[in-house]
């Protein structure tokens, strides 16, 4: 199976974050980025469903020079090559925009399979998987936790986990664009000698008219939604912290509950 | 579950390559994951997890810069950061990987037959096969030259006599690099579990590396084949060229311990509370202390950087590795002591990693060269005049008995 893994480079989770001086992004100075969680996951399963069944891993990144550095760990992790949208008209984009490159770049090579995360760390609209899949006309399945490529990899069998822990299982035609979510397995360690391996593997940075895009069609220029303003909310006025002794806690938070918010 | 952020005040990152942070990075995260959360009970219980070794041979660390046999191949500055990686997690692991891929594998590797090279390195890379380095004595530290472990050549094989102390891996090990005393010169030779006459026993009452195994080996006219000597081992000095390598390693390994004591303490001043709510953090004492601590990690990283770029174009000299070494060291033993009281009681239970590290470190700084001993060998380099030995005793008769003549 040839699998297409859609990664997105995130701030480091541990890191503290700061505002941009223009309000409209996080300051990105002296931040370590890495690879999405939920986009590890998927790189995992598709290294894991490509041993099992053959064929290769490709991966593709959208993003300044930085995201080099994500891709060139998912070759050390085992993918057999990356595609780098690295043309800054790509960026600044939505997830239609977005979505719109990352299809057009998939659509240019043949694929059984994409796979890629719920969810990015940082924006987190949770939509570039489903902007992909309409671009392709392929089917999609969202925050996915089992999956399965049936015999004859012409389908895929899919659990994925819904509200109040209630799971369902279905059945997609492939090619079809699934995302997973962190969780679904345990993402292999970079051997020293996939590292020394991954410097051997190819990059490929491909531009909006590599992919047949004109400049209007991608990035910032593309997008239908405009930032306002990004920022850190208030406190809470009104949160009450309790302290002290846990029982005491709990019984206190019990009585606000009932008497205050009346929700028990 | 915190995954360890690294220290890097002055964008040390700038100088290493893609490659190597992709290195680091993957170590990082499987101390983070399988280390870290098991190292203070197995510190308690004085047990190495020897369930770890898979994976440490899957992912490469065990001889990791050799390029034959399908390894890595990896650059010493890459090399150097699995080192601190992996003491950041524990000084006896790093001690267990140093042990294995640079006083085994690598004088198999070096000064060894193409049947030993075949028959030990896959295994020991894959972490099948364990190894342990037997030159220290129970008398002989400092000073190995003095040893009394000697081989005498009996036909076609060699009757090993003597005893080694302070072994790393030594009762775990499938195969000890030991160094004897033989009419040509002191020679390694390979002594295999199981031969008779040949034994190892545990160290116990360690308050240090309780992570890792030590003990003491025994040869009682343990007869070993003559193709087991390593054949291009020619005198003490091929055994100290293994020294320098695991040293090497120290000098960046160190480094880790230090920082995970710095970012304990960093990180526990500003949440530690005193004074009317505020963080202990903002007292200059303090301050004072995280300081100095990333002052000297600062330069130890620099250092450390130089030693590896210098290793990797040949051009590292023994004292260069003795100064590595000796520096380091000496700042992973003074984070440990800063982090400790700025922890306060905190401290000295294993809730947090301080007081572990504090405890390995001693060894570290008396291990593998005293730092007093790589002192001397700084001394010596820059003052052409070897101060290890005082004068012996018939050096000092002589001398007397000419005060006296002038008399």
């Amino acid at each position: 199976m040839k699998i297409a893994v859609c990664m997105k480079q995130v701030p480091d989770t541990e890191a503290s974050l700061r505002v941009r001086k223009d309000s409209l992004w996080i300051d990105e100075e002296e931040l370590t980025f890495v690879i999405n969680e939920s986009d590890g996951y998927a790189l995992e399963e598709a290294l894991t469903i490509a041993e099992k069944t053959g064929g290769e891993v490709v991966v593709f990144s959208l993003g300044g020079e930085r995201v080099r550095e994500a891709l060139r760990k998912a070759l050390a992790l085992g993918a057999a090559r990356a595609v780098h949208l690295a043309d800054p008209a790509f960026e600044g984009g939505d997830a239609l925009a977005t979505g719109r490159a990352l299809a057009a770049a998939i659509q240019a090579q043949q694929f059984d399979l994409v796979l890629t995360g719920s969810q990015s760390g940082d924006a987190g609209f949770s939509s570039t998987g489903s902007v992909i899949a309409g671009f392709l006309g392929w089917p999609h399945a969202w925050l996915v936790m089992g999956l399965e490529v049936e015999d004859g990899k012409k389908a895929a069998k899919v659990t994925r986990e819904m509200e109040s822990g209630v799971n369902e299982i279905v059945r997609l035609a492939l090619p079809a664009v699934i995302e997973v979510q962190a969780g679904i397995n345990s993402p292999r360690y970079a051997s020293l000698k996939g590292i020394m391996q991954a410097k051997r593997k190819e990059i490929a940075a491909v531009t909006p008219a590599d992919l047949g895009l004109g400049a209007e069609e991608v990035g910032a220029a593309a997008s239908l939604l405009e930032t306002l303003a990004v920022f850190f909310p208030e406190s809470g006025k009104g949160a009450e912290i309790f302290e002290g002794d846990p029982a005491d806690c709990a019984r206190q938070l019990v009585e606000k509950l009932r008497k205050e918010a009346r929700v028990l | 579950m915190s995954r360890f952020a690294g220290v890097d005040f002055l964008d040390i990152d700038s100088l290493l390559t893609e490659e190597e942070r992709l290195v680091r990075e993957s170590v990082r995260s499987f101390v983070d994951d399988r280390i870290v959360p098991i190292i203070e009970e197995c510190h308690r219980e004085a047990r190495f997890p020897i369930e770890l070794l898979p994976k440490i041979g899957e992912l490469g660390l065990l001889g990791a810069t050799i390029t034959e046999y399908d390894l890595p191949g990896l650059n010493n500055v890459a090399y150097g950061l699995i080192m601190q990686e992996l003491e950041r997690g524990d000084s006896g692991l790093r001690s267990f990987v140093s042990v294995q891929g640079s006083l085994v594998m690598y004088p198999i590797h070096t000064f060894g037959s193409k049947e030993q090279r075949d028959r030990w390195i896959p295994p020991m890379a894959a972490g099948d096969a364990i190894g342990c380095f037997g030159l220290t004595e129970p008398d002989f530290g400092s000073n190995p030259a003095g040893m009394l472990t000697n081989a005498k050549r009996v036909g076609n094989e060699w009757l090993l006599n003597g005893a080694k102390q302070w072994i790393t891996n030594g009762s775990i090990a499938d195969v000890a690099v030991v160094w004897a005393r033989t009419e040509d010169g002191v020679r390694g030779f390979l002594v295999e579990k199981g031969t008779p006459g040949y034994t190892a026993t545990d160290q116990h009452g360690k308050f240090s590396l309780r992570a890792s195994i030590t003990s003491e080996l025994g040869f009682q006219d343990c007869r070993i084949p003559a193709e087991n000597v390593l054949p291009k081992t020619v005198g003490l000095k091929n055994a100290l060229m293994c020294l320098n390598q695991a040293r090497y390693g120290i000098a960046w390994g160190a480094l880790g311990a230090a920082m995970d004591c710095y970012t304990t303490a960093l990180e526990y001043s500003k949440e530690r509370k005193q004074f009317g709510g505020q963080p202990i953090a903002c007292h200059q004492l303090v301050q004072d202390k995280l300081v100095w601590m990333i002052s000297e990690i600062t330069k130890g990283q620099l250092l450390a950087v130089q030693l590896g770029r210098m290793k990797d174009e040949n051009r590292l000299k023994h004292q260069h590795v003795s100064l590595g070494k000796r520096n380091n060291v000496w700042v992973a033993r003074e984070c440990a002591k800063l982090a400790r009281e700025i922890l306060g009681a905190n401290g000295i239970v294993d809730d947090y990693p301080v007081i572990r590290h504090m405890l390995n470190i001693e060894s570290v700084y008396t291990y593998e060269g005293t730092h007093d001993i790589h002192g001397l060998v700084i001394g010596q380099a820059v003052t052409g005049i070897p101060a290890f030995n005082p004068p012996t005793v018939q050096a000092q008769a002589a001398a007397e008995l000419t005060t006296d003549k002038t008399r």
